[in-house]
């Protein structure tokens, strides 16, 4: 059944939107991630517009993340205050990040930028998720126990001034390392149409030192109004929400998730880990051929105005 | 005396043209995009009027046109920078048609002249303009232009596709791809002998997008916070159900 998206201005066939949403879906349910650094570039892939996937899939992400917010919140696993702080970071990121997009559809280099992004962070976040399960695995194997965690050392962080008491998360530090966090994750929502969790869990326990059982949780809070923030921002700069896309996406994808939900759960934590980060590499080594390898058609088309 | 020699010389062509008209139907009038769109047919048939015997010598030919709004469109240049392709050039093109098909009796270079098809821009390439020069090779953009939206369908050249039948009767189908432009959609028919164009015929063809995605195209560019708004709670909501569902199926 053919589809004719009023946005995108392309007919697709539904149950294959419909599809891709439960396949990526079911990859988020398993890994317990957001799916919206898989489901854009799959979006290229079946050719929707760049600046109409990554304006939807904010919408989409939005969505999807809506009843774990509230689960998390029931639970009073988000903190509230950091997350707020976040959002300052991440909104204002958000802004800047519509406003590159707008000016690079303009000179015609936004298909690169959303590209390059890509393939820089996915290969980051897929080399180092592989690599160090690769060890947790051997380790298991070895010792049959996992080590002792080692406490976050005092360094640089602790040295910036404006410090805040984080009641929730037990901590007193300075404001400046989550406000540019959550400018960074802000960008990167804005630009690649993802919500930022893969980027914005492990900077929480790294490098702010969060207590894990908030971490999911406030960054899903801060992950909701920054990608629906940028949802309208796109809808009203850029003109590339295509809503039809989104519903669709997200039945599948909704569904999906609650089948992966229950693959995950049987599975061992370091094997689901080294899948994803397998597929992730997949995904990542796709997107770099494109670039390097010398394109069939070296022409394109772009439209004089942005959006219209 | 100059004046008198371009009278003398316009009359005959008038008479000519008056000898035989296009009467010309469509199949459809109007082109309705809804939600299950999956591009169109349209049938373009007519006969040649004629007040006297068709005239002795050269073949009767016709030539058929579509031609969608036209749009100014970039065409960019990827080249290797850095181990990368890139977009590199670009060039301008003022005015292409977004949709543009052409529907011959027989071979375009036979039944047209050259001048005949720059006055009246029959062709593909006659019918895009270029004019911004950022770049010495432009015809190379312009190629592309026709080539990548060729492999689309979106320009056609159908030569040989029309019938035309006792020199009197013709008719032609023209295949209407699913991601088409809103707008007019321009058809003309031409006559002609000896490459001349003999008569001519004009009809705008509607193409129009209706119901639901008329209404979330509208909303989406007059309303657009109000649209990003309502996408945002049509999202969750779709997502709460679909979860709901599921859960009651499944429990």
């Amino acid at each position: 059944m053919q589809v004719y998206l009023p946005i995108a201005e392309v007919s697709v066939n539904a149950f294959l939107l419909l599809g891709l949403g439960g396949l990526v879906g079911i990859l988020s349910g398993m890994f317990g991630v957001g799916g919206g650094f898989l489901m854009t570039p799959l979006l290229f892939f079946i050719g929707i517009p760049p600046a109409v996937a990554v304006a939807t899939e904010a919408a989409q992400i939005v969505a999807s993340s809506f009843s774990g917010v509230l689960a998390h919140l029931k639970r009073k696993t988000v903190d509230l205050r950091m997350g707020t702080v976040l959002l300052v970071g991440g909104l204002i990121g958000a802004a800047a990040g519509v406003q590159v997009f707008a000016l690079l559809t303009k000179l015609g280099q936004v298909d690169l930028l959303v590209r390059l992004c890509y393939v820089v962070f996915l290969g980051l976040i897929g080399g180092l998720m592989f690599f160090e399960s690769l060890r947790a695995i051997r380790r298991a194997r070895r010792a049959g126990h996992t080590p002792v965690a080692k406490r976050r050392q005092r360094g640089w962080i602790d040295a910036l001034p404006f410090k805040m008491r984080f009641r929730t998360s037990g901590l007193y530090i300075s404001v400046i390392p989550p406000l540019l966090v959550g400018l960074f994750v802000g960008v990167l929502a804005a630009i690649m149409g993802v919500g930022g969790g893969f980027i914005m869990v492990p900077a929480m326990i790294y490098l702010l030192g969060m207590p894990t059982k908030v971490v999911v949780g406030t960054s899903l809070f801060q992950i909701i109004f920054v990608t629906g923030f940028s949802t309208l921002m796109h809808a009203t700069t850029n003109f590339t929400v295509d809503m039809v896309l989104a519903v669709l996406l997200l039945v599948g994808g909704v569904v999906g998730a609650q089948i992966g939900t229950r693959i995950g759960v049987r599975m061992k934590a370091e094997q689901l880990r080294i899948l994803l980060a397998i597929m992730v590499l997949i995904v990542c080594g796709r997107l770099a051929m494109d670039l390097l390898l010398e394109p069939a058609e070296l022409y394109s088309i772009g439209f004089a105005g942005a959006g219209h | 005396m100059l004046a008198l020699t371009l009278l003398l010389t316009t009359i005959p062509v008038q008479e000519t043209m008056a000898q035989e008209t296009v009467v010309a139907g469509l199949s459809r009038a109007a082109i309705e995009i809804n939600t299950n769109f999956n591009g169109s047919e349209i049938l373009i048939f007519g006969a040649v009027g004629r007040v006297s015997p068709p005239p002795e010598g050269a073949p009767l030919h016709v030539i058929i046109t579509v031609e969608g709004p036209d749009q100014p469109v970039t065409v960019r240049r990827k080249e290797r920078r850095f181990g990368i392709w890139m977009n590199i050039d670009a060039v301008e093109v003022d005015a292409a048609p977004t949709f543009y098909a052409v529907a011959t009796t027989g071979p375009l270079n036979e039944v047209l002249t050259q001048t005949e098809d720059l006055r009246l821009q029959i062709s593909v390439p006659r019918a895009i303009r270029a004019v911004g020069v950022n770049v010495g090779d432009t015809d190379n953009f312009t190629d592309a232009l026709i080539r990548i939206r060729g492999d689309s369908d979106l320009y056609q050249m159908n030569e040989g596709s029309v019938t035309l039948r006792d020199a009197t009767l013709f008719d032609t189908s023209f295949r209407l791809p699913a991601n088409l432009v809103e707008g007019d959609y321009r058809t003309r028919i031409f006559l002609t002998r000896n490459g001349e164009v003999v008569g001519s015929f004009s009809h705008d063809i509607a193409v129009r997008k209706v119901g639901l995605e008329r209404f979330i195209y509208n909303l989406a560019h007059d309303r657009p916070l109000l649209y990003g708004i309502l996408s945002l709670v049509i999202a969750i909501v779709a997502g709460w159900l679909a979860s709901a569902v599921f859960r009651y199926i499944r429990p």
